[in-house]
């Protein structure tokens, strides 16, 4: 019986992880608590069994997640007795660096990119694991699976490692790093199947239920919390929505959906004809801004 | 969707398999357009990204109005300003009836290397001809990289008919040609299909306008070849990648399957040691297997308690992989700088890796035209037949026969940059008929003997740094010590052993090969070795480090600036240099690595040569070697 392409998929994620254990010093899994990270973590719990995955979880907390992501995460690291790691811009909160005040482009900046690269520098991490997938977007479409990053955390797209057969070359000089994308090569519905037939639990944010949104900029975005300042003639409204996608609040759209299983969601992502990142506010802000925000050290 | 539905989608996209091919074409093919029809065409496209391929055609597009589908694929801001394709990106794409991961390459022979990569993870390939230019060399250069990474299966897509008004002869010309040139390379019954990727005829929809063909359109092809999976048919091998040990009652060995099967109770021999046991257990997180295939990642226990590590190979005990310390392989090579034979590189085969050399490069291909020239170097994006030796015997199969054994990386030691991608042919007899001639007198009986402890002192700098004055010097005194010596000097040695060697960059990192052995010999013959030569190239002076046990390199740096040893220029050589009658001098227009870690670091800009020489003894006393 030749394996189904989940079954490959798996398998290559699992020989993945393990290279970067046997050939790195110190990596770290980056775990941003939405279904990607949830499916990369199943993976790594599968991948070191009987024994627990050799790394710690690290959460870069830009402070305007959802509040259902943080009780998620907290959750998910008790159940599993993993070592979970987060970190806070510290100087970004000092500055009161948020969305609201300082749009989406200096927040992210600050809040996710800088703090990731704080984060990475302060515990001397040779090696991070992250949950992206090439289908995503178009500069993730030409990424290698371990991607090198230099003692700046500068990804340089034109001059990438070649990368052969599943021969990986984890190989750094002193302060720089490889980034690890065990997913590369899942696609969205993968990723749904997979958290289907595998019973992975998933925050419940993915599925819909009445909760109070304003619309704006086209968007439906959620009052997760008082922080959310309404602008004149927005009031909050109960709907039946639910997210595609997690990432701070203010900046994730959600849509109307009544889809409470997930069948029912996988359902509508198969009649949807829009992508996953639509509903993520970082992605428009420029033209090639995913590129340009890999090259400044984003995810 | 209602969920019964949804269901039923899951249940068929779950029992597809999956298909990886590459596509490869020259920069005007159309290659880029042709997956952009398959993704558009085949209702991969979501509406947003359609939008944001509109707005991209605007800034960037050439095709009028319409939608410039290229722009889909190259994702760069770099490839789309120039409308080309740099690197491989990949794409996904499914059919009712299968799975695609696309490996878009480009064409242009400055980005071999990334063609390699695309290919290197295919199982077919789609080669683009341009129906209005026919065969180029670029074709012949693809399609024999293709049958050079074992790829069998190829699908010659001749492009832009609608130019060539749709006429039956100019596609038979074209495969024809093809043909012939396939059986020349032993690839085996390529497919042809007339395409206009830019109109959509026969990509996924059979053309109106060539009535003439009959044959299946290119996703019909692609949803229907049957690849056969050398993998699956080759004997069992699973490189171990971790040593799986939760407590003191489990000990598993972690890695995938890459080709055959296992069961349980199977026998299995860990090479390169050679011991053999039986498969007591199979696990996964999912529960015990009877039986793995390949491609599964599992974690297996044996029966036996034996020695395995990280890099071992468990094996089929009855059909076990070839064994030797030298191969012949073919290596394309990707680094900047050239690979040069004698050079020591990190060589990455299965989960372990090793100290390699290249000791010869029997020929280079020209991958426009396929002949084998003679060659001293590799560059950039150059195919090369060459013999390897590594540091150790390593258990390998041919990569004709096993993709997943047989294939190795070339790491440089001082960039880590993957540098050269190579399939082993054959293991080389010489290196199992050669065995060290086993002597009754040894190193040590003859170090004892004189008294002393071998080793080698190693000085490296730039030219007028004082490496000769500096080595006499210290030479006199271990004289004076009653120590036994012999000073290795590069102006000596070059007019001996060395006299056909000149200053190119080949030239010097063999020059220094010889030396490192030359050293190693004295070493063995018990003397206190000291050698005084530029050796400018780290890997080299790392390789020499290599040959020797430990603690018996003293790397001495001299590092002395180099406007102190232009101003010195004992023999006027910096004058030659900057005056341009000397090229590739060290410092000058050579480049000089200097050492990270010596164990001793000198600038005698600073010091006299005497303090230089005691510093020296003095070293070696701490060292406890004299």
């Amino acid at each position: 019986m030749p394996l189904t392409h989940l079954q490959r998929l798996e398998a290559e994620s699992i020989h993945i992880m393990r290279e970067v254990v046997g050939q790195c010093r110190n990596p770290v899994m980056l775990y941003s608590i939405g279904k990607d990270s949830a499916v990369m973590l199943h993976l790594a719990l599968k991948a070191f069994y009987p024994s627990k995955p050799p790394f710690p979880l690290l959460h870069v907390d830009s402070t305007w997640k959802f509040r259902e992501m943080i009780q998620f995460r907290d959750r998910r690291a008790a159940e599993l007795g993993l070592e979970l790691i987060v970190h806070v811009n510290q100087d970004g909160v000092a500055r009161g660096i948020g969305p609201f005040s300082h749009g989406s482009a200096v927040h992210t900046d600050v809040m996710k990119t800088q703090a990731l690269k704080q984060a990475l520098d302060k515990f001397g991490f040779d090696a991070a694991f992250g949950g992206a997938r090439r289908d995503e977007e178009r500069s993730r479409a030409k990424e290698r699976i371990f991607s090198f990053r230099s003692a700046s955390h500068a990804w340089d797209p034109k001059n990438q490692r070649p990368e052969l057969w599943s021969l990986y070359n984890g190989r750094v000089g002193p302060g720089e790093s490889i980034r690890v994308f065990p997913l590369s090569n899942w696609t969205e519905l993968d990723i749904w199947q997979y958290i289907y037939t595998q019973n992975i639990p998933v925050v419940p944010l993915y599925f819909a239920k009445p909760r109070s949104v304003v619309r704006r900029d086209g968007m439906l975005i959620m009052a997760d919390d008082e922080r959310l300042p309404l602008m004149p003639g927005e009031t909050p409204e109960m709907r039946w929505v639910r997210f595609r996608t997690l990432g701070c609040y203010p900046l994730t759209g959600a849509m109307e959906s009544h889809a409470q299983t997930l069948p029912e969601i996988i359902g509508e992502m198969l009649a949807a004809r829009t992508s996953e990142r639509q509903g993520r506010l970082i992605d428009h802000d420029q033209a090639a801004a995913m590129e340009a925000k890999k090259r400044e050290g984003y995810f | 969707m209602e969920a019964a539905e949804t269901l039923e989608v899951l249940r068929r996209h779950e029992a597809k398999d999956i298909l990886r091919f590459i596509t490869c074409g020259s920069v005007d093919d159309g290659k880029s357009t042709l997956i952009g029809r398959l993704l558009y065409d085949s209702k991969a496209l979501l509406d947003d990204q359609l939008t944001d391929l509109a707005g991209a055609s605007r800034a960037f597009g050439t095709t009028g109005k319409d939608l410039d589908l290229a722009l889909l694929v190259d994702g760069l801001q770099a490839e789309r300003e120039q409308g080309v394709t740099i690197d491989v990106a990949y794409r996904f794409f499914a059919t009712p009836l299968r799975k695609f991961i696309v490996a878009d390459c480009p064409g242009h022979e400055q980005y071999t290397r990334n063609m390699v990569t695309g290919a290197s993870t295919s199982n077919l390939a789609v080669i683009l001809v341009d129906a209005r230019k026919g065969m180029l060399p670029q074709t012949r250069r693809h399609s024999f990289l293709v049958s050079l990474l074992g790829i069998h299966r190829v699908v010659v897509a001749v492009n832009k008919m609608d130019l060539q008004d749709y006429r039956q002869g100019v596609f038979e010309a074209i495969a024809t040609e093809y043909r012939a040139m396939a059986a020349r390379m032993g690839i085996p019954d390529p497919v042809f299909v007339p395409v206009s990727a830019l109109r959509g005829d026969n990509v996924i929809f059979r053309s109106q306008f060539m009535p003439w063909y009959t044959g299946p359109s290119l996703l019909e092809i692609l949803e229907t070849t049957q690849v056969e999976d050398l993998a699956v048919a080759a004997p069992f091998r699973l490189p171990v990648q971790w040593i799986n040990r939760p407590d003191q009652d489990f000990r598993g060995f972690s890695g995938t399957v890459v080709s055959g099967a296992v069961a349980l109770g199977d026998r299995v021999t860990v090479v390169p040691a050679g011991w053999t046991s039986a498969v007591a257990r199979i696990v996964t997180m999912d529960g015990d297997l009877e039986r793995a295939e390949a491609r599964q990642a599992v974690t297996i226990v044996l029966e036996d308690q034996i020695d395995v590590s990280r890099g071992d190979m468990l094996v089929a005990a009855h059909q076990r992989p070839h064994t030797a310390d030298q191969f012949a392989a073919h290596v394309v090579w990707m680094g900047e700088e050239p690979l040069l034979p004698g050079r020591s590189y990190l060589l990455r085969l299965g989960t372990r890796q090793f100290s390699a050399q290249v000791t010869e490069i029997k020929h280079k291909v020209n991958v426009n035209t396929l002949e084998q020239v003679a060659a001293k170097v590799l560059a950039l994006n150059e195919v090369g037949f060459c013999n390897l030796a590594l540091d150790a015997a390593i258990p390998f199969d041919a990569y004709g026969e096993n993709r997943e054994t047989g294939a190795f990386i070339l790491i440089d030691r001082v960039t880590n940059q993957t540098v050269g991608g190579g399939m082993i042919s054959f293991p080389l007899r010489r290196a199992q008929n050669i065995h060290w001639q086993h002597v009754e007198v040894n190193k040590a009986a003859r170090a004892r003997l004189k008294g002393q402890k071998p080793c080698v002192l190693w000085f490296t700098g730039l030219s007028g740094s004082g490496k000769s004055t500096l080595a006499n010097l210290v030479e006199k005194q271990l004289q004076a010590l009653g120590r036994h010596t012999y000073l290795l000097d590069g102006d000596n040695i070059r007019h001996g052993l060395n006299k056909d060697l000149g200053f190119t960059t080949a030239d010097r990192v063999e020059n220094i090969r010889r030396i490192g052995e030359c050293a190693r010999m004295f070493v063995d013959a018990g003397l206190i070795v000291l050698t005084a030569f530029i050796s400018p190239f780290r890997s080299e002076r790392h390789t020499a480090r290599e040959l020797l046990e430990g603690g018996e390199f003293l790397e001495i740096h001299l590092s002395t600036p180099l406007e102190v040893c232009e101003q010195r220029d004992p023999k006027g050589l910096y004058r030659k240099a900057r005056a341009g009658s000397l090229p590739n001098f060290t410092g000058i227009d050579s480049p000089y690595e200097a050492p990270e870690a010596p164990e001793l670091r000198l600038d005698t800009a600073i010091l006299s040569p005497d303090e230089c020489a005691e510093r020296v003894v003095a070293e070696l006393v701490r060292r406890a070697r004299i």
